[in-house]
């Protein structure tokens, strides 16, 4: 089995495997059901970009309710049918689409599109691995992901609409059909659909972890490995803590949903006088299951964001990133923390106050880690040579948004600060800036960096420059004036401003927001168009377009399951020595041994290195005498 | 190059053509349609007519944005023929990222004076008036290294664009800087954090002390989709209630067994004094709701099963808000802000802050739950079962 000869990093097999595959690969097995860790990145990535769209769309039509909150558009019944009668759209079908969009964005695009499209894709090339620990289970991991999405999107094509409560989905709004349109059989879909997709995301988690605990090449020790893979490893672990959480929740759910059990419900009426037999249950349960996931769940979402900016900022700005060490633990401490403040959810919902004053303390102790690798982004840019690539624009769009956003949780994670703010615009405008924008913005700089890598063509850089302006400024204009509506008290999910007299100076502001989103949602066809054209048309690309350090530029440029035709690079370095002094190049790649760079090495390269120190100033003492000579 | 390939196709460009033809043609059929309808009944619009004019406009724009990359590569060419530099699209970028920068700094401080002076007034409550100092201080703190590290974010962008002439600064890591940013956050988040936690302790942990005067108390009872109100009557308290109890006649599910329940008042608008502490009781009956008056800084959410309160003392009247505010409709309003259903987007209950003799007189106008038809339904006051055949016995157990 050519499979199992992948894993053997023996090699003398592989020597004589070089040029030709001797098993000869299907369609099917090339293209559907691959085993690749390179082919199923791709695959995540194009059906997370597909999802990303879908989610664009629905945000759309929400946003034009908000906009034009009495007008009717004849096109929106003629697509959507009896969910937008005489034009527009049914109060309840809006709350629909706001469900469906937030829960596509976070799990099926932020989680599945973005970890799981670039772990698979650089956690074996980075590392130095052939393959992922376990090929068929990451397989797998894909194809759950897909049945998932498939689920979650055939909602739409039940009577009564998809799921509708919220991507929160708080019971009893979600665990009573009779309670919303969205609650019968919309609801169930969504429950089996992120049973699946907690099943994908499991396996694929399982196999990140245990690639990059086992399967790195000689000399890649964790102290080596670049912070994607960093980001990636812990955003693994942080998954499969954290998902099976929420399998329990939502188990619990479908029991009181389908089996006449209370572990959410209690002392309920409906319609005012039907008197429900639930009793004992509570609701707040529900909340503290979901959010033991949901917290972590934003991290990870921006945990690979962060990780793939350092990498995209670091090449590009021809330096190291600055405090690799501390760029590390802040992400350990943002994995540690990130259990222990998903409270911070709930200030408001009845939880014992105490609780809420503990959350807070965690929940500020938390901005610290942040705080830090911020600083150490600016630092890196600090007296750096930029190149402005497509990629790095997004890198640095990310940056940017996560301090914007950043900063706006100081507010929502003070609970007496979140008695007003909770569940208002100014929520809305954090977590899209702080979590939305900046992890998309992650995930575009990862696509277009590691493109090359991915299609071994270049993408357009221009069409690039014009994606990431129109994008960048459309995120603002969308995201900052909703700032002060949530100032003004103005609640979320709400499906037009005009029954309240308050909120009314408001509506000419959403007019200008939706256009803002429209004019953005346009410039993403720059990029659909730019991605699409490119992995057919594009300009060939070099083995290192980038000039970068890491491993996967060291693998050819022409796909193979198993990534290097020879040896497995063996690695001497860490990954960010860029713009070394007394180094030839403004990179030396990790594979280069430090014996052939006698001239630009430190004495920090020798840190646990006694004899390469003492060779090393032995090397600088002749080199000092030798000038003096001269 | 894969614009080259693109627009020398003729293809394409007769398409477009085509796509153009079709365009005017169905605007000039919508034209007619829109001249038509006022006579006969012109063919429901579908709005596929608008959809086709705005993806031709689309196209249209895509078409001159390909132009553009068309002219940009044809320069970078003739430049490269000529031997000399091609577009440094690194300058550009960078002096992008300045003219970003100031705009951007511009929008921010436009947003701030235009869009920030529609924001909630100063609290109208006592509580209110802490939170409200302890935003400010958090705002400025935070605009404060938002301004600053934009600014170093952008201006680093531009200052050290790429030049092939220089090589970067290898400046793997500074311990001394790293720890300064380190414990420098931290402090700033230590005060906040005990700030904020003594804040809010008080604020929630407000069960009325002894020696004070107590609080009024008013139940308000959230369900699909409005909000029910019930304050207690003369004796200042109110009955007990049980979901089980509620019917169309007993909205609450009062249990009219308890003596304290008699006197409950039912009430449209949540009337209040000023300067009076209250205590809003609050319930839910079937899915979640949310209480939040914005002006009080008042939120706590009403769940099914789960009683929560929330005590605050407005201070200023509805008549001195709107004169302060120079509104003169303004009112208080309780909306609901946990997602509830279709209708989530309108359960209001108007809350009117008066003077203690204005709230005296108003009180006493209001009517007690106790109707004369749940009277007679429970057999009056001395039969207190909803259950017809179990009144009976009921009465007889009382009577001894």
């Amino acid at each position: 089995m050519s499979t199992l000869a992948v894993h053997d990093h023996s090699v003398a097999h592989h020597e004589d495997d070089h040029g030709h595959h001797h098993h000869k690969e299907t369609f099917i097995s090339k293209y559907i059901f691959s085993m690749d860790h390179k082919m199923i990145a791709k695959q995540f990535l194009i059906t997370g970009i597909t999802m990303a769209v879908i989610a664009m769309i629905l945000s759309i039509l929400f946003r034009i309710q908000l906009a034009y909150p009495d007008k009717a558009f004849p096109l929106m019944e003629t697509l959507l049918g009896r969910f937008a009668p005489g034009g527009r759209l049914d109060s309840n079908f809006y709350l629909a689409l706001v469900t469906i969009h937030g829960t596509i964005m976070v799990f099926f695009v932020l989680t599945a599109g973005l970890s799981g499209t670039f772990s698979n894709l650089l956690i074996p090339l980075q590392l130095g691995a052939r393959d992922m620990a376990s090929p068929f289970m990451n397989m797998l991991s894909y194809w759950f992901f897909f049945l998932a999405s498939a689920i979650m999107l055939s909602s739409f094509l039940v009577q009564k609409g998809p799921a509708s409560g919220g991507w929160t989905i708080y019971p009893p709004l979600s665990a009573l059909p009779k309670a919303m349109p969205g609650s019968g059989m919309g609801m169930t879909l969504w429950l089996t659909s992120m049973v699946f997709f907690i099943a994908s995301s499991l396996m694929g988690g399982i196999n990140y972890v245990s690639t990059v605990l086992n399967m790195r090449t000689k000399g890649m020790d964790l102290w080596k490995m670049p912070l994607t893979i960093w980001a990636f490893f812990l955003t693994a672990v942080l998954g499969i803590l954290s998902f099976p959480v929420l399998v329990a929740g939502v188990v619990l759910l479908i029991f009181d949903r389908s089996f006449g059990t209370s572990f959410y419900l209690s002392e309920i009426v409906l319609n005012g006088t039907q008197v429900q037999p639930f009793e004992g249950g509570s609701p707040i349960l529900f909340q503290h299951l979901f959010w033991f996931l949901g917290h972590p769940e934003v991290y990870i979402v921006i945990m690979p964001a962060m990780g793939i900016s350092s990498e995209v900022m670091s090449v590009n700005s021809r330096k190291p990133i600055f405090g690799y060490h501390a760029m590390v633990y802040s992400l350990i401490g943002i994995t540690v923390l990130s259990f222990i403040v998903w409270g911070h959810h709930m200030f408001v919902t009845g939880m014992n106050p105490f609780l809420g004053g503990v959350f807070m303390i965690t929940t500020l102790i938390i901005a610290v880690p942040s705080a830090v690798k911020t600083f150490n982004w600016l630092a890196t840019l600090w007296r750096g040579n930029i190149r402005f690539t497509a990629a790095m624009l997004f890198a640095i769009g990310m940056v940017s948004f996560f301090i914007s956003g950043g900063i706006t949780g100081i507010f929502l994670g003070n609970a007496a600060l979140d008695i007003n703010l909770h569940d208002t615009y100014f929520v809305v405008a954090h977590f899209h800036l702080v979590m939305g924008s900046a992890a998309i913005f992650g995930m575009l700089a990862g696509v277009y960096h590691w493109f090359p890598k991915m299609f071994g063509r270049m993408m357009n850089e221009r069409l690039g420059y014009l994606h990431f302006w129109f994008t960048f400024i459309g995120a603002y204009l969308v995201f900052f004036p909703m700032h002060f509506m949530g100032l003004d008290g103005v609640p979320r999910r709400y499906y037009a401003f005009t029954e309240f007299e308050s909120m009314k100076q408001w509506l000419s502001v959403n007019t200008f927001i939706t256009w803002a989103a429209i004019m953005a949602a346009v410039a993403q066809c720059a990029f659909l168009f730019n991605f699409f054209y490119s992995i057919f048309f594009g300009k060939k690309a070099t083995q290192n377009p980038w000039e970068a350090n890491t491993l996967e530029w060291t693998a050819p440029v022409e796909h193979f399951h198993g990534n290097w035709p020879g040896e497995i690079p063996a690695v001497y370095r860490w990954p960010y020595d860029y713009s070394k002094p007394g180094a030839e190049e403004d990179y030396i790649m990790q594979t280069v041994p430090l014996s052939q760079t006698m001239s630009s090495n430190l004495p920090h390269d020798f840190e646990d290195n006694p004899t390469g120190l003492e060779e090393h100033s032995k090397w600088v003492n002749t080199q000092q005498s030798n000038e003096q000579v001269k | 190059m894969g614009f080259k390939n693109l627009f020398n196709s003729k293809k394409i460009l007769s398409l477009l053509a085509v796509f153009m033809l079709a365009g005017t043609d169905m605007l000039f059929a919508q034209g007619t349609e829109a001249a038509g309808a006022t006579a006969t009944d012109a063919p429901k619009d579908n709005g596929l007519a608008t959809a086709g004019y705005y993806i031709l406009m689309f196209l249209v724009v895509c078409f001159f944005i390909g132009i553009i990359g068309k002219v940009f590569r044809v320069y970078d060419l003739t430049q490269q023929i000529r031997g000399k530099q091609p577009i440094n699209w690194n300058n550009v970028m960078g002096i992008f990222c300045l003219v970003f920068l100031v705009a951007g700094l511009y929008g921010v401080y436009w947003s701030f004076t235009v869009q920030g002076s529609m924001i909630l007034p100063a609290a109208a409550s006592e509580h209110g008036g802490v939170l409200d100092t302890m935003f400010w201080t958090t705002a400025g703190i935070t605009m404060t290294v938002f301004i600053i590290t934009q600014i170093l974010l952008f201006t680093f962008l531009f200052r050290y664009r790429y030049n092939a002439k220089r090589r970067g600064h290898f400046l793997p890591h500074n311990n001394t800087i790293e720890k300064v940013w380190t414990i420098a956050p931290a402090i700033v988040l230590t005060v906040l954090v005990i700030f904020g936690f003594f804040t809010w302790q008080s604020i929630m942990n407000s069960v009325d002390a002894k020696g004070q005067p107590a609080s009024i108390n008013i139940d308000i009872t959230g369900h699909q989709f409005a909000w029910e109100l019930r304050y207690s009557g003369k004796d200042g308290r109110l009955g007990k209630t049980d979901y089980k109890l509620v019917n169309g006649s007993n909205k609450l599910g009062i249990d009219f067994k308890d003596k304290y329940a008699y006197d409950d008042l039912q009430a449209d608008t949540m009337v209040i004094p000023v300067n009076k502490s209250v205590r809003l009781n609050i319930h839910a009956q079937d899915v979640i709701h949310s209480v939040y008056i914005p002006q009080f800084r008042v939120q706590l959410n009403a769940v099914p099963g789960l009683p929560t309160y929330f005590k605050f003392k407005p201070i200023f009247t509805t008549a001195q808000m709107r004169a302060k505010l120079d509104r003169p409709t303004f009112e208080y309003e309780v909306l609901c802000n946990k997602i509830c259903g279709g209708s989530h987007y309108n359960m209001k209950k108007v809350v009117r802050v008066v003077s203690e003799a204005e709230y005296q007189a108003w009180l006493a106008q209001q009517k007690p739950y106790l109707t004369d038809k749940l009277k007679q339904q429970l057999h009056f006051a001395d039969a207190p079962a909803a259950d017809s055949t179990k009144a009976k016995g009921n009465r007889l157990a009382l009577n001894n």
